[in-house]
């Protein structure tokens, strides 16, 4: 495992210093640069912030999207929606599963995906969708997925 | 001059229908006929949403005249370009027909006919990344009155009289939130916008804030005035990056443009505005959970009262107002509280946006005044249901909401009397479901939510939620027991009457009213159970 150099992460908490409530926004900046949040980086930012370290892993477990676990190079959401639901997002579930050979949450042996199921992206005109990194995918049947994939 | 718009779909739909080709072949014909000064080609799409009538497609709209030609041939572009562009003359076979007649004006045809767009107005028609856009279609006009001629307190009333109320799910007069906040002790209060849109299927938050967020900034502005606030936040959840970032820009716009920051328009008054990012919680969507969320804490809802207008963000004077809410704001005080409140019914004024998604020809966002019957909204606006099967059930109101049946296609949509029916018009999550959809699944996948983003704090929320989706689990594997229908109702009645918060109150709809409209359906299954042992 790489090891994280924590003082490279000054810069976050320079920028968030004098806003209220900063937790959150910077565990969000920290997250997005190096794409997780482990122990040693709660640590390090329970100092920086003054903020103890039961209330930095309370809010860290309490959202889904802040993650404890490294991620591969790209994230596959598979949205859950009701509309999706109802237009067979389960079967998209199950063959990116196929093709990927992993379970939800988990990371394929390359480090290339990570995948995880997500709540409504809000792009139901669209559905079923899934969503890689920032980039929607939409109107898919199981079939499309390889293809999809493959562009990655 | 600017030069003449030519709008062609390029949504999904209308791409697999043809719409390249129809673009390209636009663009050769008015290349050859040196129109290239005066029209331009603009295609149309967001991850929101297209044009939206898709079941007419591939489309072209011209804008300068509003005229619309649907279901589109190659072929055919050629003759629009000469007569129409050139000649100035409408091409009247290639118009669409509905009900015996060529329909000339896109507002004129099934699709726009029932809709009224106030919310929706700018969106999908602006360059969200443009103030000037915005500034031309009367932007921070309203602001700059508000700020010239009027004082907090008739803002209030101007407010109040229009009879506007939450859209986010509650339906609570916005005008005398406002009032409360107003009238409450303190030199500091917030403003703060809930864009947590987390209904699964409701997406017109995400549709404003990416298409048109500068009329949510300058309303947020007004509100800031009108309570005394200085500071404003946008609470945006997470699975919305292109919102953020469109917001981040338009708020840096106004600020350059002088609308955000001190004395604004000259006036005494000043205002800033911030976006906090959720972190993928569904209940932070409640206001108190909020709150807890933008102060940095775990987003868990609190006791009420004190209500957020008396102690809220850091125990100040707090309003929060929804997204679709605060994008009525601008157009009440441009064109008055009574037209405003013209349109609708007796208690629900204005109009509501719905996300119309599911089992139907033309899905998206549709805003319609008060009122509307849910028959006009499906069949007439969204085409009716695809693969003509036949309908089953309407699912309004997301997590918190209800099933509506068939026998009640003729209910006219407002806060009173869609609960009258056991579902709630809430943040307008549409889905429609054919005769193929079972609905002990579908109440299962609400409570699987619900109970997945239950926060835990209280417990008829926490234990009791996982009780009914246990039985539920139970009667959809074949083990039902014919008492276990008694237990669900009994449970979820529980539930709504000792929860903490909405989220709770609320989480049982989906079941309680599944088994009101659709108690055969649990009753086979537990047949069909009983029988095999």
């Amino acid at each position: 495992m790489t090891v994280i150099k924590l003082s490279a992460l000054d810069h976050i908490f320079e920028k968030y210093e004098k806003k209220k409530g900063n937790l959150i926004p910077v565990l969000h900046d920290i997250q997005e640069e190096i794409g997780y949040l482990p122990v040693e980086v709660q640590r390090y930012a329970s100092k920086k912030l003054g903020v103890a370290m039961s209330k930095i892993y309370g809010v860290i477990s309490f959202y889904s999207f802040f993650t404890t676990e490294p991620k591969g190079e790209h994230t596959i959401g598979v949205c859950m929606g009701t509309a999706c639901y109802v237009k067979g997002a389960e079967d998209i579930l199950n063959r990116l599963k196929e093709e990927l050979e992993i379970e939800t949450g988990q990371t394929t042996a390359d480090n290339k995906f990570t995948m995880t199921v997500t709540r409504c992206l809000g792009t139901c005109s669209m559905a079923p969708v899934i969503m890689i990194d920032e980039q929607v995918h939409g109107n898919l049947t199981a079939a499309k997925i390889p293809e999809i994939i493959n562009k990655y | 001059m600017a030069k003449k718009e030519i709008l062609i779909c390029a949504g999904t739909a209308c791409l697999s229908a043809g719409a390249e080709e129809i673009k390209d072949r636009f663009e050769e014909e008015i290349k050859e006929l040196n129109l290239t000064e005066d029209y331009e080609i603009k295609t149309v799409i967001s991850n929101t949403g297209c044009i939206g009538p898709c079941s007419l497609g591939p489309i072209a709209i011209i804008k300068d005249d509003s005229t619309f030609y649907g279901h589109l041939k190659t072929e055919n572009v050629e003759r629009i370009v000469r007569e129409h562009l050139l000649e100035g003359k409408i091409v009247e076979d290639l118009l669409t027909e509905e009900d015996g007649e060529k329909i000339e004006d896109f507002k004129e045809i099934r699709f726009m006919k029932k809709q009224k767009r106030i919310a929706l107005r700018n969106t999908g028609i602006i360059d969200p990344n443009k103030i000037e856009e915005y500034i031309e279609r009367d932007g921070y006009q309203a602001l700059k009155s508000v700020l010239n001629n009027l004082t907090p307190l008739e803002v209030i009333e101007e407010i109040k009289n229009s009879g506007l109320r939450g859209r986010g799910g509650a339906g609570f007069p916005t005008g005398i939130k406002w009032s409360f906040a107003h009238q409450a002790e303190g030199e500091q209060k917030y403003i703060i916008c809930n864009a947590d849109e987390g209904d699964p299927g409701a997406f017109m938050d995400r549709s404003i804030l990416e298409g048109d967020p500068h009329s949510i900034i300058e309303a947020m502005i007004i509100a800031g005035y009108a309570i005394g606030a200085e500071q404003g936040y946008v609470y945006v959840r997470a699975e919305y990056p292109l919102a953020v970032k469109n917001l981040k820009i338009a708020i840096r716009a106004a600020e350059n443009n002088g609308y955000l920051g001190s004395n604004i328009y000259g006036s005494d008054f000043s205002f800033n505005l911030e976006v906090r990012v959720g972190a993928g919680a569904f209940v932070c969507g409640e206001e108190t959970a909020l709150i807890a969320s933008i102060e940095g804490k775990r987003g868990q809802p609190s006791t009420k009262p004190p209500y957020p207008a008396n102690s809220g963000l850091w125990g100040k004077p707090t309003v929060i107002n929804n997204v679709e809410t605060l994008a009525n704001i601008v157009p009440i005080i441009n064109q008055g509280s009574d037209w405003f409140s013209s349109i609708g019914t007796e208690k629900s004024k204005g109009t509501k946006v719905f996300a119309v998604a599911g089992d139907v020809k033309n899905t998206g966002l549709v805003e319609v005044p008060m009122g509307t019957t849910l028959r006009e909204i499906i069949f007439d606006i969204a085409g009716g249901i695809a693969e003509d099967k036949g309908f089953k059930a309407a699912q309004i109101g997301g997590p918190s909401g209800g099933t509506i049946p068939k026998e009640y296609l003729d209910l006219q949509i407002d806060y009173e009397s869609v609960k009258k029916v056991g579902a709630i018009v809430g943040s307008g999550g549409l889905v429609i479901m054919d005769e193929d959809n079972s609905m002990v699944d579908v109440a299962r996948f609400f409570l699987e939510f619900t109970e997945d983003e239950s926060c835990g704090k209280c417990t008829p929320c926490r234990v009791g939620t996982k009780r009914m989706l246990d039985i539920l689990e139970k009667i959809l594997e074949g083990k039902g027991r014919r008492q276990d229908l008694d237990k669900l109702e009994k449970l979820g009645n529980t539930i709504k009457e000792t929860s903490l918060c909405g989220l709770g109150q609320t989480a049982p709809n989906p079941v309680l009213s599944t088994l009101k409209y659709f108690r055969e359906e649990y009753e086979t299954l537990i047949k069909q159970a009983e029988e095999v042992n």
